[in-house]
């Protein structure tokens, strides 16, 4: 139960941050070059979901 | 292919819509009640739960959890049946979702007035409480998975997929802040302690904002404002990345609500990094709204709908820009501890999610009672009501905040502090009235919505089971291989979703967590640091209970008018023993962290029996029932061994012998109490309660030539 500190020192902490902005910047790039290499009449045809059936009856 | 003929589930959307509107109103009144209390003190009434302390924790938790988590379900209910063709998997699991959910919050509510807490921030419910969350959490996650595995939509629609990382990353957090070790029924302490306690609890608190009031609300945007403008989403690739970004950058933000504080100073750089990088999935989010209105601005004039929406994304948009700025550490040291911070969460909570909440309401209860809105008008004269209210609220609190930083941080020419901390308050007690206007304007807004509504829906019949119609999925993907994009891998498979978003979440957590938790260098020990006596700890517990913590902060910051003022500033160290932290977030009142020796045991009494009397103009409550309630000596045994589980070094059966040791603390300070010609009985909370003020932060002040950094 107690709560133990298992390292005494992870040598350069900083190099934590520094992994992080990376991983997220990989990951960032990776996800917008598949965003806009996307099919185009695939994402009009799923943004369109909300859309489709009939509940639209006007105030 | 043939039609399938099914129903959509009405009845339990329903059941939320009301659930929502009422626990806004409890929640909103609770909000009003209290920013009264600050301008005029009496409405504390001298009775326990009806003090701020009490009240603050319920009026968050009621807005919070049962106004936008009734909100966020109301729309998840609707939206994702229609979006998946699909009836809601279980109508019974539906149905313990929406009563265990108002069973947790009418039962918090409860405790949380009678004063049990765990006094972490947001997280307040005692673990009895934690548990059911925990298991309406996993009710709620079947009926949505379910519902998604039925489906006769191919494509997952981008809200669904905020629904799923909503789930996913709410889990996460719930549980890992949730640690504690029970010590009876409704008490129990938090496995971690200090700096770790702070960094877990900031996390969460940060990320329940990021998963609870954001991310849900932007899956219900992305279906209720293409539906209400009737056309798509502006860009659907910017959806995706809006997605992905915002789930991938919130989780490592929580830092930022630690900045100058005893926490690792690489973890606060993370922290201001990323709420930097969050403007752009943010913005990008809110411009994607706001740009799927094009071609429709013409009707925003008529339709207060489509105001509601403008407004709650231009909120969204103003909130967002203004966190990462208070997340630069020298915004961060005006802003932090005053009423910045209140006017930067109403700017959400009444902007973003409230006027979010109203838009859906007004959408959807006519549709599912089949009847048009009673009166447009009165929808619009609650849009102005409510906008008014906004900026009524957020402006003087934003001048309030201002005011007081200023005042605090001003020195004289002789270089003493020029104001003493009660004179910023004093001064900013009218902003504290106005600011009560603000909250009466959007308040009235909301009682003319429910009149609204009520007329609505008796002009209506309800339709409980919505017919609809719809092919079910080919067993086989239509589209070619070489032609399929390539986030159909996840974007048709929900349970890979579930377990990517998981894995893009944990990531930031555990590089958040992973270092300050196992690296023993960064909590420095102090060797003249001592655990708590069991009198202290009693009155650790008794702070905790009334909610001190809620206007007063124990960190002093590395600023030379907050050493001036408080004395050394706080060091990692310090908290080792603290389960849970009492750093609170901001000061309406002084900060406590060296109050340990400050002022002569009388002083305290006299203060905490009307705390007018010792500071003339104080706006403190006041706590005439620990004069007259004693302190629960059974508990001791229990609380002593569960510290000493957590780590706190009690000596050996040490709990045997607490007892007789807190008596004779206890019949010190009454003969202290004595000598200034103040009598009472050693066995009073009020006695425990001084012991702990006397012991805060003097561990370092009194031996700092032994003090010593392992």
């Amino acid at each position: 139960m107690k709560f133990i500190n298992y390292l005494q020192s992870i040598t350069g902490v900083s190099v934590y941050p520094l992994t992080s902005l990376l991983l997220f910047t990989l990951f960032f790039t990776v996800a917008s070059i598949w965003a806009f290499r996307a099919d185009k009449g695939m994402m009009d045809h799923v943004s369109r979901t909300p859309l489709d059936h009939d509940d639209s009856q006007s105030l | 292919m043939s039609l399938e003929k099914f129903s959509y589930d009405n009845r339990t959307v329903k059941w939320f819509a009301y659930a929502a509107t009422f626990w806004g109103l409890i929640g909103m009144l609770a909000g009003l009640w209290i920013a009264l209390a600050l301008a005029y003190p009496p409405l504390n009434l001298g009775y326990a739960p009806t003090t701020f302390g009490r009240l603050r924790p319920v009026h968050t938790n009621a807005v919070v959890f049962a106004f936008v988590g009734n909100g966020i379900f109301m729309g998840v209910y609707y939206s994702l049946q229609r979006l998946c063709k699909a009836r809601m998997f279980s109508d019974l699991l539906s149905k313990l979702h929406f009563w265990g959910w108002q069973a947790i919050i009418a039962g918090g509510a409860l405790t949380l007035l009678l004063g049990y807490t765990t006094g972490k921030e947001y997280a307040e419910l005692e673990w009895p409480f934690d548990i059911a969350i925990t298991v309406v959490w996993l009710i709620f996650g079947a009926n949505m998975l379910g519902t998604i595995l039925r489906r006769r939509e191919m494509h997952l629609y981008v809200a669904i997929w905020f629904y799923i990382g909503t789930w996913v990353a709410i889990a996460m957090l719930h549980i890992v802040n949730s640690f504690e070790l029970p010590i009876s029924l409704f008490k129990s302490y938090s496995w971690y302690a200090g700096v770790q306690d702070a960094l877990v609890q900031w996390w969460y608190g940060h990320n329940a904002v990021a998963f609870f009031l954001t991310t849900p609300y932007l899956g219900l945007m992305y279906y209720f404002i293409p539906k209400a403008a009737n056309r798509p989403v502006y860009s659907y690739r910017w959806s995706i990345i809006h997605f992905w970004a915002l789930i991938f950058i919130y989780i490592w933000a929580g830092p930022h609500h630690l900045l100058y504080t005893a926490l690792p100073d690489w973890a606060q750089s993370l922290g201001t990094v990323f709420s930097i990088m969050l403007i752009a999935p943010s913005w990008g989010g809110m411009l994607n709204g706001l740009l799927t209105l094009r071609g429709a601005w013409d009707r925003v004039r008529e339709d207060a709908i489509l105001k509601f929406f403008v407004v709650a994304l231009t909120c969204y948009g103003m909130a967002t820009f203004e966190g990462p700025m208070l997340s630069l550490k020298n915004v961060n040291a005006v802003s932090h501890f005053t009423d910045w911070t209140i006017a930067h969460v109403h700017v959400g909570a009444l902007g973003w999610n409230g006027f979010l909440t109203f838009g859906i309401l007004y959408w959807l209860m006519p549709r599912i009672f089949a009847t048009q809105l009673y009166s447009r008008k009165w929808a619009n004269a609650h849009f102005w009501l409510g906008t008014l209210g906004i900026i009524f609220y957020v402006i003087p609190m934003y001048w309030a905040a201002f005011t007081q930083s200023m005042m605090w941080k001003e020195f004289t020419a002789e270089g003493q502090l020029k104001y003493q901390f009660l004179e910023t308050v004093t001064t900013i007690v009218p902003m504290y009235a106005l600011r009560a206007v603000g909250g009466m304007l959007y308040i009235s807004g909301v009682a003319l919505m429910i009149v609204n509504l009520v007329k609505t829906i008796r002009s209506g019949s309800f339709v409980a089971d919505e017919p609809a119609e719809a092919a079910p999925l080919p067993k086989v993907a239509a589209v070619t291989h070489g032609k399929a994009h390539w986030h159909n891998w996840i974007e048709r498979r929900p349970l890979q979703m579930v377990a990517f978003s998981l894995v893009v979440v944990a990531i930031g957590g555990i590089i958040e967590l992973i270092p300050t938790f196992l690296v023993r260098s960064n909590v420095p020990t102090i060797t003249s640091v001592k655990p708590y006596t069991p009198l202290e700890l009693h009155g650790r517990d008794i702070y905790i209970r009334e909610g001190c913590y809620t206007c007063h902060s124990q960190m002093i910051r590395p600023f030379r008018d907050e050493v001036a003022r408080y004395g050394e500033y706080s060091k990692a160290g310090e908290f080792v023993y603290d389960h849970p932290f009492q750093w609170g977030s901001k000061r309406t009142g002084p900060d406590l962290a060296r109050i340990g020796g400050k002022y002569p045991d009388s002083w305290h009494y006299n203060h905490m029996l009307d705390p007018s009397s010792m500071s003339p103009g104080s706006i403190m409550p006041s706590y005439p029932w620990l004069m007259d309630d004693r302190v629960d000596k059974s508990a001791t045994p229990a609380m002593i061994n569960a510290m000493r589980k957590l780590g706190v070094p009690y000596p050996h059966k040490y709990e045997l012998m607490a007892n007789a040791d807190m008596e004779k603390q206890a019949k010190e300070i009454a003969a202290s109490l004595k000598k200034d010609k103040v009598e009472t009985p050693p066995d009073r909370e009020i006695v425990a309660l001084i012991a702990y003020l006397q012991r805060v932060g003097r561990d370092i002040k009194e031996a700092p030539a032994k003090t010593a950094m392992k």
